[in-house]
């Protein structure tokens, strides 16, 4: 079975398709920039820690 | 019947990446970016580089969102208007219920990734400036008061501010001050398009203030609120982000501002007519000059506080 596109919709569509998967792998990479940032800073507790340093 | 086939309704105007992104009004974004960055950067605490990206990034996107919201409301008024009449929605390439699905979509996303790359300060701020934007101006008071772009111009004065509380996690005085600087700012910059763009604000039933209270009065606030703007910029000089370079900025732009709205005030239709209202477009022009060199004498004061440079005025904070 291939993935040949069956509808011109596909190559309609195809610019419309492209920018959304860029978006989705640019959020990707964002939110794990954004968490390698957060846990490598120097004020980060995990949840466990946080608790046991309040109790 | 599979989802393609659903879907594959063939349309004349096929809506591109470029159209939905065409929703986010990009070149208000430019503003909201720029402003919103050097908020960021004045603030006192520093910001992890990474972190910071991503706030200006959410802080754009969420500005992006309320101007979709802005667009689904507004695309009756926006089909009339030649200065809109070609955006996606009147344009025929995207439908308004996909517009406001985008846009409430965006606000949501926006506003909880910019509390948990920041704090919830600055989201809180972000989803107000949103609210406003797409809720108080565009359905409430656009339509219905010639104050319109007075109030309405809060949400453009946000940026700075929500860049600050992510930085910062609060509000401080030099952050209302930037904020006092678009908003103060906005009126004069608007009415003044609205002088030479007549016909298109009357023909769709806005009630700018060149329609309601008649030209010689818009002239008139033109004048009284560059007046009131003078006074708050030169004011942001003597707090903790502004400076020499920023009071020496910002005693230039608003000198040159002053007489533009001074001549602007001194005219009558008919010598502006005379001219194609030649002292409306180059305050409008001057106007767009006056708020990116405001702003960007802050980032340069910043700037030199980095390297140990700068130098207070002191005063007021």
């Amino acid at each position: 079975m291939s993935f040949r596109p069956e509808h011109e919709m596909h190559t309609r569509r195809k610019g419309r398709n492209i920018g959304v998967g860029l978006v989705l792998g640019a959020l990707i990479a964002i939110i794990f920039g954004l968490t390698y940032v957060k846990i490598t800073s120097q004020g980060f507790q995990t949840p466990a820690s946080a608790t046991e340093a309040q109790g | 019947m599979t989802d393609a086939s659903i879907n594959s309704t063939s349309t004349a105007h096929e809506a591109q990446f470029g159209d939905y992104f065409a929703l986010l009004k990009p070149r208000v974004m430019t503003l909201v970016v720029f402003t919103a960055f050097v908020g960021l950067l004045a603030a006192p605490v520093a910001v992890h580089p990474f972190v910071g990206f991503c706030a200006i990034l959410f802080i754009a996107v969420g500005g992006g969102a309320s101007g979709a919201l802005n667009m689904w409301y507004d695309a009756d008024i926006d089909a009339v208007m030649k200065r809109t009449a070609r955006r996606p929605i009147p344009a025929g390439k995207i439908a308004p219920q996909e517009a406001l699905a985008i846009g409430v979509a965006l606000s949501g996303f926006s506003v909880v990734l910019l509390g948990l790359a920041t704090n919830w300060v600055a989201a809180g701020l972000l989803a107000f400036t949103i609210f406003f934007y797409a809720v108080v101006y565009t359905m409430w008071l656009k339509r219905w008061t010639p104050q319109n772009i007075v109030i309405g111009g809060a949400a453009g004065a946000f940026p700075p501010m929500i860049g600050w509380a992510a930085a910062t996690g609060g509000i401080a005085v030099e952050s209302v001050l930037m904020f006092c600087l678009t908003f103060m700012w906005t009126p004069p910059h608007f009415w003044a398009l609205a002088l030479f763009m007549r016909s298109d604000y009357d023909k769709a039933e806005v009630p700018m203030l060149t329609v309601t209270h008649g030209r010689p009065a818009t002239r008139a606030h033109i004048l009284a609120y560059t007046v009131l703007l003078a006074v708050l910029a030169l004011a942001l000089a003597f707090t903790d982000v502004g400076g020499p370079v920023y009071l020496a900025v910002a005693l230039v732009l608003n000198a040159l501002f002053l007489k533009g709205a001074f001549a602007i005030w001194r005219r009558d239709e008919t010598a502006a007519e005379a001219d194609n209202y030649l002292a409306e477009r180059r305050f409008f022009k001057l106007s767009l000059l006056y708020l990116f060199a405001h702003f960007g004498a802050i980032l340069v004061e910043a700037g030199l506080d980095r390297f140990g440079l700068g130098l207070s005025l002191g005063g007021l904070t």
